[in-house]
């Protein structure tokens, strides 16, 4: 039972991360109908934005809530210039082209992304500064849930409970709705929507980074090509929830985040194992392009890359 | 108030409307009638920078349209209730309304002109807090004009709004174009009733395949021969 709940705390932990990856993919699927292949390393930049910050800010050195703060906010802020900035210059000019045109984008943009940090960090592996006291909060039982741990889930819901309420409270929320209904329509409204699509990206990129920045205190290696795996994980909580739909992103990230640290626990006693647990979320995309393409959230089904 | 000069239009080879001249004064109810396909709606999508015209002009009070961005229409006082409605089917109609009055920010205002929209349909006072996509065919049309007529528009472009709707329905319709007349706001109607849409207009064009066969006094039109055979299915 211990052990179930530690796994289950493990779980939700990176399915936080997950989820606020995957909520960037759906809101820009939302909005253009484009898979945005640069997002998960959109996450990598946010990673390495927070860790200059931290390291020349000096609060890798003096570690404090102030400084996480600082280096956590600091972080979104730059990816959602670059989110903005990619928007701008490689997807903008090709939207009027086909889906396919946009998708190629797309890969090319993460090529460029990953390598163009390996240019100039180094392939090379930096540990990211710890900025919080870790201590572990013993539970019942023997489970353990470390302030980094906490501090992810606590972030995380804060975050989501701020997007939330930019998409259903705000004017720019309400045009988001409307844009991504029908974009047309929403210029008739005399809704300038390339605003409203970069404000998108701002949007989602801010949310990768935080993730970036957050899984970095948690688990401190940071590299350039950190955001494949991980922003493909996203992909497939964006799909499993119901691409789309920002419920389903969040829904769909933790049981993805939790069906992996279920299997790295208790896979061997069916025979998989550990080993596997990238390969979880993969099976559970085949699984739901068969059962379910819509997603569990998504209603209607509709045309996927 | 609203010209264009010349105007075509194309989808890559086909063109779809070829040497448009047409005319809105201020405080007319002016109507573009014709057939499925024959261009109507491609002149509204052109009129709002939806579509970028090949040759001609529009001008709209003096000022060249053609080629604007879409959204900086509304600000001059251009409005359009599009095509199959185009309501925020996943918006409430109170949001739907809301984004009517988007470029505006004087609130005590969008609340009088809420209520205004409120008084022509009632319906969509009673049906506020639903999702638009739930609305009948009818409501949503009510729906796309009180949310148009939320910016104040000094022009209103209105595509088909009796398309697919039960006959009672188009009388609601027709009756609400005719009060938003009398408040003083000039209104270019596109329809295929061109039965209603002669009688609740001062004049009319006639399109056919793209071009402008016929234009005249709506009364005029409506006792012409070939209106009556054409149209009217006299």
């Amino acid at each position: 039972m211990d052990t179930f709940v530690q796994q289950l705390i493990n779980g939700l932990t990176i399915g936080s991360i997950y989820a606020l990856i995957a909520l960037g993919y759906t809101m820009v699927y939302g909005i253009l109908r484009l898979i945005n292949f640069a997002h998960g390393d959109v996450y990598m930049v946010g990673a390495y934005a927070g860790f200059m910050l931290a390291t020349y800010l000096g609060f890798a050195a003096n570690p404090s809530i102030f400084g996480f703060i600082v280096v956590l906010f600091g972080s979104m802020a730059i990816a959602a210039l670059i989110g903005m900035a990619i928007e701008r210059f490689a997807y903008r000019p090709v939207r009027k082209f086909s889906r396919m045109t946009t998708l190629i984008t797309a890969i090319g943009m993460s090529l460029f992304i990953e390598y163009l940090f390996v240019f100039i960090f180094s392939g090379t592996p930096r540990s990211f500064p710890s900025l919080l006291p870790n201590d572990n909060f013993t539970l019942f039982g023997n489970a353990t849930i470390s302030t980094s741990q906490l501090l992810i889930f606590v972030i995380s819901i804060l975050l989501m409970i701020g997007l939330q309420w930019i998409i259903f409270k705000t004017k720019i929320g309400k045009a988001m709705r409307a844009v991504s209904f029908n974009l047309n329509s929403a210029k008739l409204m005399g809704v300038n929507t390339d605003f409203i699509i970069a404000f998108t990206f701002a949007l989602g990129s801010a949310l990768a980074a935080a993730g970036g920045v957050l899984t970095a205190q948690y688990n401190p290696k940071i590299e350039p090509l950190m955001g494949i795996i991980t922003g493909l994980k996203a992909f497939v909580a964006a799909v499993l929830g119901g691409i789309g739909n920002i419920p389903g992103a969040v829904l769909g990230g933790l049981l993805i985040g939790a069906a992996e640290t279920l299997v790295v626990g208790y896979g061997s006693y069916i025979g998989i194992p550990s080993t596997y647990r990238d390969a979880v979320a993969f099976a559970i995309l085949i699984l739901v392009l068969l059962i379910r393409p819509a997603g569990l959230l998504g209603s209607n089904v509709q045309e996927k890359v | 108030m609203l010209v264009l000069e010349n105007v075509s239009v194309s989808y890559g080879a086909i063109e779809a409307l070829t040497d448009i001249s047409l005319e809105v004064n201020q405080g007319e109810v002016v109507t573009l009638i014709g057939a499925n396909g024959a261009g109507k709606t491609t002149t509204l999508r052109t009129i709002t920078g939806l579509l970028e015209p090949k040759n001609g002009r529009i001008t709209y009070e003096g000022k060249t349209i053609s080629g604007m961005a879409a959204h900086k229409l509304l600000p001059m006082g251009i409005a359009m209730s599009p095509e199959g409605r185009g309501v925020f089917a996943n918006l409430s109609v109170r949001e739907n309304m809301e984004m009517g009055a988007y470029i505006r920010s004087d609130k005590k205002g969008i609340a009088e002109d809420m209520e205004r929209g409120f008084t022509m349909f009632p319906r969509m006072k009673e049906r506020q807090a639903q999702k638009a996509g739930t609305l009948s065919g009818g409501e949503q049309q009510m729906l796309a004009m009180a949310r148009a007529l939320m910016s104040r528009p000094r022009l209103l472009l209105l595509d088909e709004p009796s398309l697919g709707l039960a006959p009672l329905v188009v009388h609601t319709i027709f009756e609400a174009i005719d009060s938003i007349r009398a408040e003083g706001t000039t209104i270019l109607l596109v329809e295929q009733n061109a039965n209603a849409a002669l009688q609740h207009s001062d004049r009319a064009y006639v399109l056919e395949t793209g071009r402008i066969v016929m234009q005249g006094d709506s009364k005029e039109l409506a006792a012409d021969p070939r209106v009556k055979e054409a149209y009217l299915g006299e």
